[in-house]
């Protein structure tokens, strides 16, 4: 008996008793181990956005193969909802002007940050990778990634060690935008790129094919510090990234183990993925296919973006814009909440360029709204009436992107503005003709006779938002102030603003030049988009930001 | 009939070089900047113009057209400004993968255009020939990619039996003939197969029904052949004819559909050429033209070769 308790003992100890529960934990956890977390997500691109460190296909290229894949010095904040999207230091720590030379400026950078092939980042990866699109010379130089990125960055001009951790870049001009425009930069790994340099067959002499050769080999094995790492690229068909358990900020530690993104430009295509399980998350559902994909229970996002749908309006000589009283009315007679309802609610009311709250507001005196009423007062104090209506054309496209729906929603506004006595003419053009168009001007032939444009823009950075529409130094073909609005008044502004070094003063500089731009209404401001998405109930721990982008990491799927 | 050959090829060199002429010219001809798809329009005009000698777009077209010819004829396409792929590697891709969907398509099309068509042949004037015809001319008719639409919603986003578009969960470029992939393949080949079926059975309708009333069918049914007899000596007899409709049909198909690889997201050379135009990518787009251009030139000679080896007096002539 004493034997047979001595045995029964041995048996069970409690140490067996907990290997044995930890086996059986063990086992019943497996499958949800072994099962990898994949996030699939459709785009609207028709290929993946370039993968090598500068993406194209506008900003959608940048929410998806450069901020899950890599990081730049400075970064926007994607965690909030409500608030604006501001800047924040993301691999440099601070920043500085130098107060002797405004055009140089101190970044100081993270020391603790490695890239995917695990060599370190560091000042000389700066330095390589601001030469990789300004430095001609330099045998990493890639004339493809110039232009999405130089453009984006327009002073800056070279950088240069100090130390191992500190760099010195330096612009044309002394520029207080130029830490917002290094969110276009992308760091990606020297070392990686060297890799696949020596690998190019010695039979291939010519540097500079050397050099071309090696960036499509490093496109589909990329290297960045982002909080995923490229896994598979098959060209025009999907681009697969797994998490980086590496990564340097713990607050962007990917939360999936998987992301797939595929390019799927057909916006039914993408929808029947969405609604036949193939993906968790479809970019643009088209607004008809709304209703359904929320009566089948998947989730729709939105916010409005630092986007503008507007009507660029000209100034040059014989404009009926030129009298500011009917570039108010106009503005006032535009039924913006009836757009709203016919885009299916996917659409933001805009007040000015930026939303009240943002920084850059400023609070003009000009309160963009719908009162008709209004609009046509001012409409007769300037001389036109039922009998004697305002009569003009305007340039538009029937496609293009980020047009949003522009037949339907121009043929609303012409609506619209009839009833404020204005009558309207349409010289609808292909997309791209529009776009060229836009840096030729008004009084380029090219326009036609038209004395507004209708090509939306990105607002998210205070040249693109506002100095390259209110600078007189900004007139075609420089840039596109396509409609020759600007006076001295406007660029001592702007100057104000790019010379403001300390972030709240440039940010009062910039309220101070968008108030006035409201005041004096170059545009008719006509809508936000709000850049809907649609996603699988399984997709937990979404924020869409007041921004183009989206952050991928915090996500996860149940 | 070596001479008739060597004749024959050398003939497809002036067409090779129209071809060209027409398909550079034809996307210089469009408007738009040739770099939009990577120079945002807001960029500097200096920064436009660095670009523009980058690749060389600052040279006159006749400069542009000759050096692009030489260095096609090396079977280099240039690179796409878009991707900063080469052109050949992408195009072979996309052909390899619209292959793929042709032979499927062709093979639906012919096994169900024969079908219906002999049935319809054999049966004349009643309810069965009236349904079949009105098939095969819905299928000639109906736009293929309304109908890829229609039968995406219903089999992919209402049933959920097939996916709606892709090809394969890891893409083409591991493409093997299993489930897994074939069902990404269905949609697409059924929607692309209509037309074809549609000609085939309305071609092989008529076949059958002349056939039928030849004198040697009569015969036939006089010495008491069983209808299955007499069905399988009419199919031998329109069998020639319905290959030589099949094959037009093949070529017609490989070409890629635009619309249907576009539907779904098939990467072929339509959903090339789709993402060409609209990236206004010009090597690509005068990449894929020329390709696909080549390829009809070789078809119809290889055509014109074997129409001369059956027919030698086609060559004297």
């Amino acid at each position: 008996m004493k034997s047979s308790r001595s045995n029964s003992q041995s048996v069970l100890t409690p140490f067996r008793v907990a290997a044995l529960c930890g086996v059986l934990a063990t086992a019943l956890a497996a499958p949800s181990i072994a099962q990898e977390k994949v996030l699939r997500i459709a785009m609207t691109a028709a290929d993946v956005p370039r993968t090598l460190g500068q993406p194209d296909q506008g900003f959608e290229g940048n929410r998806f193969t450069g901020i899950p894949m890599y990081d730049s010095l400075t970064q926007w904040d994607l965690s909030s909802y409500d608030n604006a999207s501001v800047l924040l230091p993301a691999l440099a720590t601070s920043w500085e002007v130098n107060p002797n030379d405004k055009t140089k400026w101190i970044f100081k950078l993270r020391n603790d940050v490695k890239f995917h092939d695990g060599s370190p980042f560091n000042a000389d990866a700066v330095v390589w990778n601001v030469q990789k699109v300004l430095d001609q010379k330099s045998p990493q130089f890639d004339a493809s990634q110039v232009g999405v990125t130089a453009s984006r960055m327009p002073t800056l001009r070279s950088a240069r060690k100090i130390d191992d951790f500190t760099v010195e870049l330096t612009s044309s001009e002394p520029d207080a935008f130029l830490p917002i425009n290094l969110t276009n930069l992308f760091m990606a790994s020297p070392t990686q790129w060297q890799a696949k340099l020596k690998a190019v067959p010695a039979s291939v002499t010519d540097p500079a094919e050397r050099a071309k050769q090696a960036w499509i080999a490093f496109a589909s094995d990329a290297s960045g510090t982002g909080p995923f790492k490229m896994d598979r690229f098959v060209p025009r068909e999907r681009v697969e990234m797994v998490k980086n358990p590496n990564y340097w900020d713990p607050k962007r530690m990917a939360q999936v183990d998987r992301v797939i993104a595929i390019p799927m430009p057909e916006a039914n295509a993408r929808t029947a993925a969405l609604l036949s399980g193939q993906v968790d998350w479809i970019e643009a559902p088209s607004p008809d296919a709304i209703p359904q994909i929320e009566s089948r229970g998947f989730k729709l996002y939105s916010n409005p973006q630092p986007h503008v749908w507007p009507w660029q309006l000209s100034f040059a000589e014989g404009s009926p814009w030129l009298d500011k009283r009917v570039r108010h009315a106009a503005n006032l007679c535009i039924d913006r909440e009836g757009l709203k309802t016919l885009l299916g609610g996917q659409m933001g009311i805009p007040k000015g360029t930026v939303p009240p709250g943002h920084p850059w507001w400023g609070n003009p005196s000009f309160d963009i709204r719908y009162d008709p009423e209004a609009a046509k007062k001012l409409m007769a104090e300037a001389g036109y009436t039922a009998a004697k209506p305002m009569k003009t054309k305007v340039q538009i496209s029937a496609s293009g992107s980020g047009q949003m729906q522009p037949l339907p929603m121009n043929e609303f506004v012409q609506q619209s503005l009839k009833n404020c006595n204005f009558d309207i003419e349409f010289d609808v053009i292909e997309w791209n003709t529009l776009f060229t168009n836009w840096r030729k001007g008004a009084k380029d032939p090219s326009a036609n006779g038209a004395t507004a444009t209708n090509v939306s823009f990105a607002a998210m950075d205070p040249f693109f938002a506002m100095v390259r529409f209110g600078s007189t130094k900004a007139y075609p073909p420089v840039s596109n102030n396509w409609g020759y609005f600007g006076n001295e008044e406007f660029d001592k502004l702007i100057a104000n603003a790019r010379t403001s070094f300390d972030g709240k003063e440039r940010d009062a500089a910039l309220a101070k030049l968008h108030a006035r731009i409201v005041e004096e209404a170059p545009f008719i401001w006509i809508a936000h988009d709000t850049g809907p998405r649609a996603m699988s109930p399984k997709v937990k721990g979404v924020v869409q930001p007041k921004s183009w982008f989206i952050d991928i990491a915090p996500m996860s799927i149940e | 009939m070596l001479n008739f050959l060597v004749r024959r090829i050398v003939y497809t060199i002036p067409i090779m070089l129209g071809v060209a002429l027409v398909c550079f010219g034809l996307v210089h001809i469009a408007p738009g900047d040739p770099l939009v798809s990577i120079l945002p329009p807001d960029a500097s005009v200096q920064l436009q113009e660095q670009l523009m000698e980058l690749y060389g777009f600052n040279r006159s077209l006749p400069e542009q057209f000759l050096s692009w010819v030489y260095r096609a004829m090396h079977g280099d396409l240039g690179t796409s400004i878009a991707t900063g792929r080469p052109v050949t590697e992408e195009v072979m891709k996309a052909v390899g993968n619209t292959l793929r969907l042709a032979w499927v398509a062709t093979v639906i099309g012919f096994v169900f255009g024969c079908l219906f068509g002999f049935v319809a042949g054999y049966f004349q004037n009643s309810w069965i020939d009236k349904l079949a015809s009105a098939t095969s001319v819905l299928g000639v008719s109906v736009p293929h990619y309304w109908l890829g639409m229609v039968l995406v919603i219903i089999f992919s986003s209402t049933l959920m039996w097939l996916p709606p578009s892709g090809a394969g969960e890891g893409g083409s470029d591991i493409w093997i003939w299993n489930w897994a992939h074939v069902k990404f393949l269905i949609l697409p080949a059924v929607t692309m197969s209509v037309i074809p079926m549609g000609i085939i059975a309305r071609t092989v309708r008529a076949l059958v029904a002349e056939i039928l009333s030849q004198e040697f069918i009569v015969g036939l049914r006089a010495k008491g052949m069983t209808d299955l007899g007499i069905f399988l000596h009419v199919v031998k007899n329109a069998a020639p004819t319905a290959l030589a409709v099949m094959g037009l049909q093949l070529g017609y198909l490989l070409g890629g559909s635009i619309l249907i690889e576009t539907v779904f997201s098939w990467p072929g050379t339509g959903f090339l050429l789709n993402s060409a135009i609209f990236q206004r990518d010009l090597p690509l787009l005068q990449g894929t033209i020329l390709v696909l251009a080549t390829f009809f030139v070789a078809l119809n000679l290889l055509v014109d070769v074997m129409q001369t080896l059956l027919d030698p007096r086609i060559a004297r002539g």
